[in-house]
């Protein structure tokens, strides 16, 4: 056998590794009803989307931080609507309650969700600057 | 007013660089084809239409520029990116914030190069110059926007847009004329120095790598196959320099601005810079065996096509918004991603139809023996490919994705929940296989070697890299075996290559240029290696509660609480938070709040009092002075365990397009970098919430309770000039002298002011506000029937911070591993730049 062949033989065996690894290690965009029933079998960190819990007037209600402020739980809804509360050992991201979108990664302890990594989407750039014309502006 | 005339001027620009890119690829295209009557007039035309191109292309940046320093806010462009208050050298920053702007810059990069390569390549002028500037019509399309009449389709997104016509205002209804006063800024994020540098050094990477594509496409179309190998070597090497230097700064910049705690996120679009730089440099290597005994031809061509290719890939991914929400770079959507799509294809096609139909007329490589040196250069070009792929397979999640979206299927994939372990798991030992072979493979590439002469050259470096490492060992405390593996092979590389460096004094140090990369690289891996591996969280507590008692794990908390003003113990140091600081534009170092009272301009203040910085006055009280306004510096002050002091002023940011930012600052020791940034901090927006105030009547010499520490009213006095007042002759104003008693005895003093105006026939009052007590108390009135006055205090949330603080080992170590790399690559270039200049001066090429 030609070293050539052999040399293709393992870089195809590597490549054939790297997916293989890829799609075990990829995470996914679940709900929590899933989440938690892949808590069961699963050690795996996964990915779901939401936003906060807000009362009748818009206030996100729910947030409970702790004493030293270094951490805290909020309630969140995914997108087939089920509440959840989720602990989150690091102290609220500042932008957190003006979020539009949250997603939490992580997994279920029990029955609750802890997240390790919180992504937040906050209102973007061109939705938030509306033209906003100044008192004296210049009418030329 | 306005302006119309100059954004008309900018977009004629646009047009006319298009038209004369495509008419440049026409005439060099026949310029470059053998049975053309008249090659030369096509080739003068060739030069005419790419340099019309070039000066199109300049007016193009010239107008967008004068338009962002004019303030035109009337175009959108300048609006959405620039402010009055940017200095210029900002201004040049908003080219790369938007994504029309960072696209001209490219085009920028690229058109000079071919006025270079017209004037420098020689017989290569037409081809490659032809497929420069295809690359250039697709590029320029992409700012165009111009609508094809009759289809309803719109070509490029053009950067003279107006801003009536972008956005959807009602004053526009009112007044179609109307201008906006301010623009709303450049990304306060991007107001840094390595912001001004970094994105065109990026790009000029990017403009690079197409020229060893364009020589190698010219070569493959002409038949040339190898021969453009030696003049696009130089070429080569300065693409992989510059786009390494490029990925490197944009580390650092991450490292010094970014609060991930690091310098590489893993981030979609780093990998997607990461990805082709490894194919390049794969690339660069194979075109060296090639020059030096005309092998790997075809492994040479694939992998600079490839590099290409993915370069193109990657542009797709940042700019087509298929990213969405997994980076923080990715740019707005344009609605480009058809055309950043056939852009793409276009090339994949192209370089597919060439290496098809050329595959069988270039040598192929015969069976390699293992102690040549082409055998070693093989399988590092495959652990470099496999790096690659391990890299691109994950990153292009998003593109599974929308791809199963099309059939119908939700895939719902997402990257690893935690790539820094996902990545190393692979990365790490693909680095330990490169560095074996960039020490080992330098002696095959000397001479010629067998397995006598091999293990003579390989004791020697062996043995002395076993002695360093064992004595690192010793020093480092290194239990990780995979880390302790990578080290092992990172101190071999470093030792043997230097070996060989101390081998090459004696015949030629122009040839060094090799040796010394390759010790910036392995460096460069030490320094990741200790920096990443061993990056230890220092303001961990554990003593912190559980936030909840159903968790069995134990949960360390990684942050720490800091009062104003309160020690906190934090492993070896004592951490004390002094509170907040500005910058101010005119004078350098922090100021604190305190010296600064507000106005009703964000940026602008007045001073309270003198500023000295280091023994020298920069203002004066009633001065006005001019700041930053959104950022805020946290003072923060450290004492280590041998009562030795130092200062940090960590940064938080309002961004206004991304929210909370918090920066680091930075504590550089040889040894270790000590990283602290804060993570959270009371909103700098948000006033003060103080509670209701009580009022309390007391006279002089009487104690009573403010915030339950023990105060005295020592005495009444009149002052005739009170902060921010202007006081007449017949007004009266007084200050009440209150000492307080705190803790540890120490005493804090509040002198609020009580103000009569006469002719008005009102009364004020001036309130203390005491920070470290978290209160102010005001002097609301005076009983002159009883001697007494009347204070009202009201309390508030003391000021803190919490932060977090990390020690990067050794990461100078790659810092300086980055200035080799650059050296060793500077040498090697200039090397052969001279040779393909002797060469030339032969009538060779």
């Amino acid at each position: 056998m030609k070293f050539s062949h052999i040399l293709g033989i393992v870089v195809i065996a590597v490549a054939v590794i790297i997916i293989i690894s890829t799609t075990g290690d990829a995470s996914s965009y679940v709900d929590f009803k899933e989440a938690k029933a892949m808590a069961v079998s699963d050690t795996r960190e996964i990915h779901v989307v939401g936003t906060l819990k807000k009362d009748a007037q818009g206030h996100v209600t729910g947030i409970m931080p702790a004493a030293d402020k270094l951490s805290f739980s909020f309630l969140m809804i995914d997108e087939k609507g089920k509440e959840q509360q989720v602990f989150y050992n690091n102290p609220m991201p500042p932008d957190f309650l003006r979020s539009e979108q949250v997603v939490v990664i992580g997994r279920y302890q029990g029955d609750s969700f802890v997240a390790g990594q919180i992504l937040l989407k906050c209102p973007s750039k061109y939705q938030e600057q509306e033209l906003q014309p100044t008192q004296q502006a210049q009418l030329n | 007013m306005v302006h119309e005339w100059i954004g008309q001027t900018g977009h004629f620009f646009v047009v006319i660089s298009f038209v004369a890119a495509l008419w440049a690829t026409w005439n060099y295209y026949w310029a470059s084809r053998k049975d053309t009557v008249n090659p030369g007039s096509w080739l003068k035309l060739g030069r005419i239409s790419f340099g019309i191109h070039s000066l199109a292309l300049f007016g193009v940046v010239a107008s967008l520029f004068y338009i962002i320093y004019n303030h035109y806010f009337e175009y959108h462009y300048a609006w959405s990116h620039s402010s009055r208050s940017l200095p210029v050298h900002y201004m040049i920053s908003c080219f790369w914030e938007g994504q029309e702007g960072s696209f001209l810059i490219w085009m920028f990069w690229q058109a000079l190069l071919g006025l270079i390569l017209m004037k420098f390549a020689g017989k290569w002028e037409a081809p490659v110059l032809a497929v420069v500037a295809f690359v250039q019509v697709f590029l320029v399309s992409m700012i165009l926007g111009s609508v094809i009449p009759g289809l309803d389709l719109k070509i490029g997104s053009s950067p003279f847009l107006l801003l009536r016509d972008v956005m959807e205002a009602p004053v526009f209804a009112l007044n179609p004329d109307y201008v906006p006063e301010d623009g709303t800024g450049l990304n306060p994020l991007l107001q840094n120095y390595w912001m001004v540098i970094h994105p065109p050094t990026l790009f000029l990477g990017f403009a690079l790598t197409l020229v060893p594509f364009a020589y190698c496409i010219a070569g493959l179309w002409k038949k040339q196959h190898g021969d453009w190998i030696k003049p696009a070597l130089s070429w080569t090497s300065a693409a992989a320099l510059v786009l390494g230097v490029g990925i490197l700064m944009g580390a650092y910049w991450a490292y010094e601005t970014l609060n991930f705690g690091g310098y590489w996120n893993w981030d979609p679009v780093e990998n997607a810079v990461y990805v082709p730089w490894l194919v390049l440099v794969a690339g660069l290597h194979l075109m060296i065996v090639y020059r030096k005994n005309g092998t790997a031809l075809k492994p040479a061509v694939l992998f600079i096509i490839s590099m290409f290719l993915l370069i193109l890939y990657s542009t797709f991914l940042t700019r087509s918004g298929i990213l969405g929400n997994s980076s923080v770079h990715s740019f707005t959507d344009l609605g480009l991603s058809g055309q950043l799509l056939l852009y793409m294809m276009a090339f994949v096609v192209l370089a597919a139809v060439l290496v098809a139909r050329e595959w069988k007329n270039m040598p192929s490589t015969a069976e390699v023996s293992v102690y040549s040196r082409e055998f070693w250069i093989f399988i590092g070009a495959t652990i470099l490919s496999l790096m690659a792929f391990q890299v691109l397979v994950p990153t292009s999640i998003p593109v599974y994705n929308s791809i199963a979206s099309w059939f119908g299927i939700e895939l719902n994939m997402a990257p690893p929940a935690n790539p820094e372990v996902f990545y190393t798991n692979f990365q790490l030992w693909f680095a330990v296989g490169l560095a074996l072979l960039s020490g080992t493979a330098q002696f095959f590439w000397w001479q010629k070697m067998d397995l006598a002469k091999l293990r003579s050259a390989l004791v020697l470096p062996a043995v002395v890299s076993l002695i360093v490492a064992s004595m690192a060992l010793v020093a480092l405390d290194i239990k990780e075996p995979k880390y302790l593996v990578l080290l092992v092979a990172a101190i071999y590389a470093v030792v043997s290559n230097f070996f060989v460096l101390l081998g090459l004094k004696h015949t030629n140090l122009k040839l060094a240029g090799g040796s010394v990369a390759h010790i910036g690289i392995a460096m460069i891996l030490m320094g990741i290696l200790f920096s990443s591996g061993y990056s230890k969280v220092i303001s961990q507590n554990s003593s912190g509660l559980l936030y909840s008692r159903e968790f069995a794990d134990e949960v360390n908390q990684e942050n720490v609480l800091l009062w104003l003003n309160e020690p906190q113990k934090m492993q070896q140091y004592q951490l004390v938070y002094k509170g907040q600081f500005l910058e101010a534009d005119d004078a350098p170092g922090y100021i604190h709040k305190q010296l600064l009272r507000p106005t009703d301009k964000p940026d602008l203040y007045i001073a309270r009092g003198d500023y000295y910085h280091k023994g020298k006055k920069y203002f004066g009280q009633g001065d006005t002075v001019q700041v930053q306004p959104e950022n805020t510096y946290y003072r923060v002050e450290y004492t280590d365990a041998d009562g030795k002091k130092f200062t940090l002023f960590p940064r938080a940011q309002v961004n206004p397009q991304m929210g909370f930012i918090a920066s680091p600052d930075i504590f550089r020791g040889i040894e270790s970098d000590l990283y602290t940034h804060v993570s959270v901090v009371p909103d700098p927006k948000e006033p003060l919430k103080w509670s209701d105030p009580e009022e309390q009547k007391i006279k002089i010499g009487d104690k009573f309770f403010v915030n339950d520490y023990v105060a005295v009213l020592e005495g009444l006095q009149q002052v005739r000039e009170v902060e921010g007042v202007k006081l007449n002759e017949s007004d009266i104003a007084v200050k009440a002298k209150i000492r307080i008693m705190a803790e540890g005895g120490s005493e804090f003093f509040a002198e609020p002011v009580y103000v009569l105006k006469m002719e008005e026939k009102t009364s004020g009052n001036l309130p203390a506000v005491i920070d470290d007590l978290a209160v102010k108390l005001s002097f609301v009135a005076i009983h002159p029937e009883d001697d007494s006055i009347t204070i009202s205090q009201s309390k508030t949330q003391k000021d803190y911070i919490i932060l977090k603080a990390m020690e990067k080992p050794l990461i100078n170590i790659l810092w300086t591993g980055t200035l080799l790399l650059v050296v060793g690559f500077g040498i090697a270039i200039y090397r052969r730049y001279t040779e393909y200049k002797l060469l030339q001066k032969k009538g060779q090429y």
